[in-house]
């Protein structure tokens, strides 16, 4: 028992995406290791087109039909790679629960919230009954702090306000007490006020379940409330990965330090807006060595020789070249 | 809801009279002469013939005069009296109108059944052998004339292979089912009269076929292209995402949204094919508002032509209503005020 409860909840080795493209392949994550154990949350970071969503959907196998993966999801002992659709289906929704970013497009809108949350309810328990399962729709509700939720429930998605769709998503995922949630941008398309409230509510699940999750987004503010580790993404690789502190004040990686400092400081010098400049290649045509050396202000020869591995340095790994020159400067 | 309904319902006689004004000037400019459909051809030259019918029919007066008394004739429900069958229109389409809604009502049950259904196969298993199939079944149906079709299938299925009874809608040794609705096979099956009810049915199958075929490809088509646009939807990886099988997925989650759409087009079909049942009509010998549409059209038999364009118009607007009144309750975005 003890044995089994070390073991981490979710394994990944070698995550790889293809996207069958005219005339090709384009490569969208290039063998990405993640480990997430119990209870634990892992921040997922990078920009758009990262590949952080790619790489969480090829997990549940949400992604379309041109999409090739391969590599190894270990959840639990099992690998989700390899699963038939029917074993899939008892896991996806069951043990591994999904938030998306837009509640407002991720809920069906011909169906009222209620009727989605049982439904989520009665795929994962058959002898459910439907009054039982409605009552359990209420109560998931009201454990999302949606007010009314009796008569919340018997409302469609476009009558719900943005915050309250996103609860109403996370009370969906919490639904069948997973043991994994992966958080597809949840705060991203909500006001700040409101953004503050989903993470505190995640935040207070995780304590009160004992889920471990995946955080992903492209804020580095929500990483740093809710995250114990930190993984960096760029051009559909990890670059940086460690513990949420030594990542936000040892980052070994220009990258990361280049998000870091685009962070708007709310200190009250008005300074202008940082950035990083240029944008990430294109999924076709990388560059040689380093992806992220064209951006770089660091860059050395070495850089464009071959794409650097994960490596140690300091309290963290990162890919980079250089690190150990950063690792004195302050981000 | 009903307040809705009802409102819809109280523009109905304005938009025909409309209607109705449009047809009656639209039809004094065609350039035949009405005459030669109430006077025999041999008494064209005998003047007291000739005024008396003009008389009879009101052909003596203005045209002004003629609109009048057809819109305050309309208003009391009297359409006027056929030249051909000197019957009353009204009384006329009474008996033709059930003949008519009976086929297309089972034409429209056997599209819908099979659109939908190919649209949904063809959607789930894009680009394979089912969709090229049903992409030529649809095509077939659309393109082929419903006179070629109808006959090549009577021929095949009829007088070759003997799976279906020939045209009409029950053979002349079978008295019909007393009339209740119209409609022989409800009924035949109200006063219980099974071998009626099968005898009308059997009939029944082979025109609504080739009736409903030639509308098969609109619904297929749409339906397969909506289907495909909402499996592109975010709400449909909701699904996936929280455990629903592929199948599940389709039709709880995907067709309903896909559906929105169709329904217009199935109640425009609906309405189309009130009037628009003629060929199929004639082929299967279908004593319809189509036939009777094309007898009107050839004699020069106004208030008959004009009685099936006001039906024809009051089909479009009832399936209209019908198709708002689907939507408000598929769609909850749709609130009907």
């Amino acid at each position: 028992m003890m044995e089994q409860s070390k073991e981490p909840l979710l394994e990944v080795r070698d995550l790889r995406v293809d996207f069958r493209v005219p005339g090709g392949y384009a490569t969208a994550i290039r063998g990405v290791d993640l480990t997430v154990g119990r209870g634990e949350v892992v921040g997922l970071v990078g920009e758009s087109g990262s590949g952080k969503s790619i790489s969480m959907m090829a997990l549940l196998r949400l992604l379309p039909a041109a999409a090739r993966v391969s590599g190894i999801a270990r959840f639990d002992g099992v690998d989700l790679l390899s699963l038939s659709p029917r074993e899939l289906s008892h896991i996806r929704g069951g043990r591994i629960g999904m938030i998306f970013q837009d509640p407002l497009t991720a809920f069906n809108p011909v169906l009222t919230i209620g009727a989605q949350i049982v439904e989520a309810l009665q795929l994962h328990d058959r002898n459910l009954s439907g009054k039982a399962a409605w009552t359990r729709a209420v109560e998931l509700l009201a454990e999302v702090a949606i007010p009314e939720p009796g008569r919340r429930v018997h409302q469609y998605p476009h009558e719900f306000s943005g915050g309250m769709r996103q609860r109403a998503m996370i009370a969906m995922a919490i639904s069948n007490r997973p043991q994994l949630l992966i958080a597809d941008e949840p705060t991203t398309a909500l006001d700040v006020t409101v953004q503050a409230q989903i993470l505190e509510l995640l935040q207070r699940l995780r304590e009160e379940l004992n889920i471990g999750m995946i955080m992903i987004t492209h804020d580095l503010g929500v990483v740093a409330g809710i995250a114990d580790r930190v993984m960096v993404m760029y051009s559909g690789r990890v670059i940086e990965r460690g513990q949420v502190d030594d990542v936000f004040y040892a980052s070994r990686h220009p990258y990361t330090r280049g998000l870091l400092a685009a962070l708007p400081k709310l200190d009250g010098a008005r300074e202008a807006l940082v950035g990083i400049a240029g944008t990430p290649p294109s999924l076709i045509n990388r560059p040689a060595g380093c992806a992220f050396r064209p951006r770089c202000s660091h860059a050395e020869a070495v850089c464009a020789t071959a794409e650097p591995p994960l490596l140690r340095a300091g309290q963290l790994e990162s890919a980079c070249y250089v690190s150990d020159r950063l690792s004195g400067m302050t981000p | 809801m009903l307040r809705y309904i009802f409102r819809r319902l109280i523009a109905v006689p304005l938009l025909l009279l409309g209607v109705a004004t449009v047809a009656f000037f639209l039809s004094q400019t065609t350039r035949g002469d009405p005459l030669s459909a109430v006077v025999p051809e041999r008494q064209m030259n005998n003047p007291e013939i000739v005024a008396a019918a003009k008389e009879r029919w009101g052909l003596d007066k203005t045209l002004a005069e003629r609109y009048v008394i057809y819109v305050s004739n309309l208003a009391r429900g009297d359409l006027g009296t056929s030249f051909t069958t000197r019957r009353p229109v009204s009384a006329d389409l009474a008996e033709r109108l059930p003949a008519t809604f009976e086929l297309v009502l089972a034409a429209m049950t056997f599209a819908t059944v099979v659109g939908v259904g190919l649209g949904v196969l063809s959607a789930r298993y894009q680009n394979g052998p089912i969709d090229h199939f049903s992409r030529i079944f649809a095509l077939l149906g659309s393109s082929l004339p419903v006179f070629w079709s109808g006959l090549i299938l009577l021929y095949l299925l009829t007088v070759q292979l003997g799976w279906f009874p020939g045209p009409g809608r029950l053979s002349a040794h079978t008295p019909p089912p007393p009339p209740i609705t119209g409609l022989y096979t409800l009924d035949s099956l109200l006063t219980g009269n099974i071998p009626v009810f099968l005898e009308s049915l059997h009939r029944l199958m082979l025109p609504a076929i080739v009736l409903g075929w030639s509308v098969v490809g609109v619904i297929t088509r749409l339906v397969r292209s909506s289907l495909l646009e909402v499996l592109g939807q975010d709400y449909i990886r909701t699904a996936r995402a929280k455990g629903a099988l592929e199948g599940r997925v389709m039709i709880h989650h995907a067709l309903r949204n896909a559906l929105i759409p169709t329904l217009t087009i199935i109640g425009f079909a609906f309405a189309y094919l009130i009037t628009g049942a003629v060929l199929t009509e004639a082929v299967f010998s279908w004593p319809g508002i189509g036939s009777y549409a094309v007898s009107a059209a050839r004699a020069l038999d106004y208030p008959a032509i004009i009685g099936v364009t006001l039906l024809g118009s009051l089909a479009f607007l009832l399936a209209n209503l019908a198709t708002d009144i689907a939507y408000g309750l598929v769609n909850p975005k749709v609130k009907l005020q």
